[in-house]
């Protein structure tokens, strides 16, 4: 995805060297193949579907970490690409009859191409100034989303049902499909983030996050770097979009473009440990679980107790370990 | 595309969405005092409010007391509560990274919106009988005596709180504080103090804003979220850290979200709340009365 907004050029500097090779190679492919054997253990409906949420939620939260976390750009409005991914398969399939795939990449388009619309004004902004800004739009375009008849409004969009087919990214007999899927796109988002740390965009990400001025002057292009970030970022989070479009499909305003879910993406983030390749993931694989466990502890919406351990996390997190989790694991380790 | 209201409603309008203005920039004051001290934006601000109104409610069922009654306590309970967050967090991230300043704050927010709901429940209460309730007429058209109530209070606390900081000593130190917190700690002003001190009034202003908002608006956990919105759009145009300037936005802000939702659509005054916000941001990010 990054080959479509901007090269993505060779690293300089050699990537540096594990302190263990072997251990960090092995433990990949233990977590590979856990993944793969995963829905054949646990053959129950309750825990795919708990394991596809965990995927996709640590898709969007690592499409966050790239632009927040590597680029510094505090963004509280992610939802807006999550809703533009799917609405726009969505209502080329039911309007025009698009095939979903094609409507996937169409959604990524839309969404990299609002993105700049977005990025480009808003990238004047620094710090708390961005981040109200993009809860405005969040909320902007929330409110256009349940006024706007065309997509469906307030009621939203029920999804034609096909036959089971990969084509049709439609799969009800049974939903391993779905798994591999997001199994897959999760795996291609972690690669593209492991790419960009170790070349030279991620070197220019992280400069930009550090010190803007300092970037600037030896020759970075801040305002082309952000956009960079905030397009390879969009792009995902509205993958991640069309996949719960064909995964529920139902789709409606407070489902896809609500705050609560752009809020979400970040604290899965920020607890993991933002700015890191596995902090996304460890904050998913966490929390997810935990809000599914509360729910079923407490009934209904669980009483708000996954977000009261959310929000202590969250403000724990950014008081004492603002590198997060995997954060506090590297420094344990770097001792 | 454009609704023309009657005279009538218009001028209703007008009055209603100033007294909400007010209201507003009480709460815009509180959250533009912490920045201007200190650069922070109280990401918790609106569940701060939520608070103030939720203390106003219960001292209403438990004790039957009055919101007007109330005013002290809310604004006494936020004032400790401010001061416990500056103490407790605040202090800990001065200087840290941005995103541990605002996340820590957002993570608070969740966190007591979170609590009211496992504690009191979603539901949606209300004060039932409060000393001061029906409409008055003003100039010809109705409009409810609480929020005329409410908005003269905020005004007057709005006053009071220019007052203690550019006539007294201890907001004269608060000021200076804000301006350069180093050369102020040189001249033996204490600043933490200050900090915490500022971080109380900031909480106060919504605890104030709160027990009087409790007196006519519903309570419910989520209640602070549109309110803090609203405030962050009113710093943003009065200017961040200005407190007067707090106060003509926020009557501006009254004004546009009640007018967008009369000529455009009621559905859309809220987007164009935060449309103001966008503009004001890209074209005078300083806001109207911003210092730099």
């Amino acid at each position: 995805m990054a080959g479509t907004t901007g090269p993505v050029e060779r690293a300089d500097a050699e990537a540096p060297a594990s302190r263990r090779p072997g251990w960090g190679a092995v433990l990949l492919a233990a977590l590979l193949g856990a993944v793969l054997v995963f829905p054949w253990v646990f053959r129950l409906p309750y825990h795919r579907d708990v394991a596809i949420k965990i995927f996709l939620y640590a898709m969007l939260a690592q499409a966050w970490n790239i632009l927040a976390g590597y680029c510094g750009q505090i963004s509280l409005g992610h939802a807006v690409f999550f809703g533009t991914g799917a609405y726009t398969s969505t209502v080329l399939q039911m309007r025009w009859g698009w095939n979903p795939w094609l409507g996937l990449v169409a959604g990524i388009v839309v969404a990299v191409a609002l993105s700049q619309v977005i990025g480009y004004p808003c990238f004047r902004l620094r710090g708390h100034y961005f981040a109200i800004a993009t809860i405005a739009i969040g909320e902007i375009v929330q409110t256009v989303g349940i006024n706007w008849e065309f997509i469906g409004g307030a009621r939203g969009l029920t999804m034609p049902l096909r036959k089971d087919s990969l084509l049709a990214f439609q799969f009800h007999a049974s939903k391993y499909p779905y798994y591999y899927i997001m199994a897959g796109l999760l795996a291609l988002c972690m690669l593209v983030s492991w790419r960009i740390e170790r070349t030279r965009l991620g070197y220019y990400f992280r400069a930009i996050r550090e010190d803007p001025a300092a970037a600037q002057s030896v020759g970075i292009s801040i305002t082309k770097y952000k956009l960079i970030a905030i397009a390879i970022s969009a792009a995902f989070v509205a993958a991640g979009g069309t996949f719960y479009a064909q995964y529920v499909l139902y789709l409606d305003p407070d489902s896809v473009l609500p705050l609560s879910l752009s809020i979400l993406v970040c604290l899965l983030a920020v607890v993991g440990g933002t700015g890191t390749l596995w902090g996304p993931l460890v904050g998913a694989a966490l929390l997810i679980p935990l809000s599914e466990f509360t729910r079923i502890q407490f009934g209904g919406t669980g009483g708000a107790v996954d977000l009261l351990i959310y929000g202590a996390l969250l403000t724990s997190v950014a008081v004492f370990q603002p590198a997060g989790l995997v954060g506090m694991v590297q420094r344990w380790r770097g001792r | 595309m454009f609704n023309v209201p009657s005279a009538d409603v218009l001028l209703q309008g007008v009055l209603n969405g100033l007294l909400m203005g007010c209201l507003y920039a009480l709460i815009a004051a509180g959250l533009s005092l912490i920045f201007g001290l200190m650069e922070i934006v109280n990401f918790a601000h609106g569940e701060f409010l939520m608070l103030g109104m939720y203390t106003t409610f219960w001292m209403y069922a438990l004790f039957a007391l009055d919101p007007l009654l109330s005013v002290p306590i809310s604004a006494a309970a936020l004032f400790l509560l401010g001061w416990l967050t500056h103490k407790g967090i605040i202090r800990r991230i001065l200087g840290g990274p941005m995103l541990a300043q605002i996340f820590a704050t957002f993570g608070l927010g969740i966190f007591l919106r979170a609590a009211a709901q496992f504690l009191w429940t979603p539901d949606f209460r209300q004060v039932g009988r409060a000393w001061i309730q029906g409409p008055v007429r003003i100039l010809g058209v109705s409009v409810g005596l609480p929020q005329v109530v409410a908005s003269g209070a905020c005004l007057v606390a709005f006053g009071l709180l220019y007052l203690f900081i550019t006539k007294t000593e201890t907001g004269a130190a608060l000021e200076a504080t804000a301006q350069d917190r180093e050369a102020a700690a040189l001249m033996g002003i204490n600043t933490e103090r200050m900090f915490a001190l500022g971080w109380g009034i900031g909480a106060a202003c919504v605890g104030v804003a709160g027990a009087f908002l409790a007196s006519f608006f519903y309570v419910f956990p989520y209640v602070g979220w549109l309110f803090a919105l609203m405030a962050y759009v009113t710093v943003a145009l009065g200017g961040f850290g200005s407190i007067p300037g707090s106060l003509v936005a926020g009557l501006l802000i009254g004004l546009i979200e009640v007018l967008s939702g009369l000529l455009i659509a009621p559905a859309f005054k809220y987007a164009a709340v935060f449309a103001v916000y966008l503009a004001v941001v890209l074209i005078r990010p300083q806001g109207l009365f911003g210092k730099f």
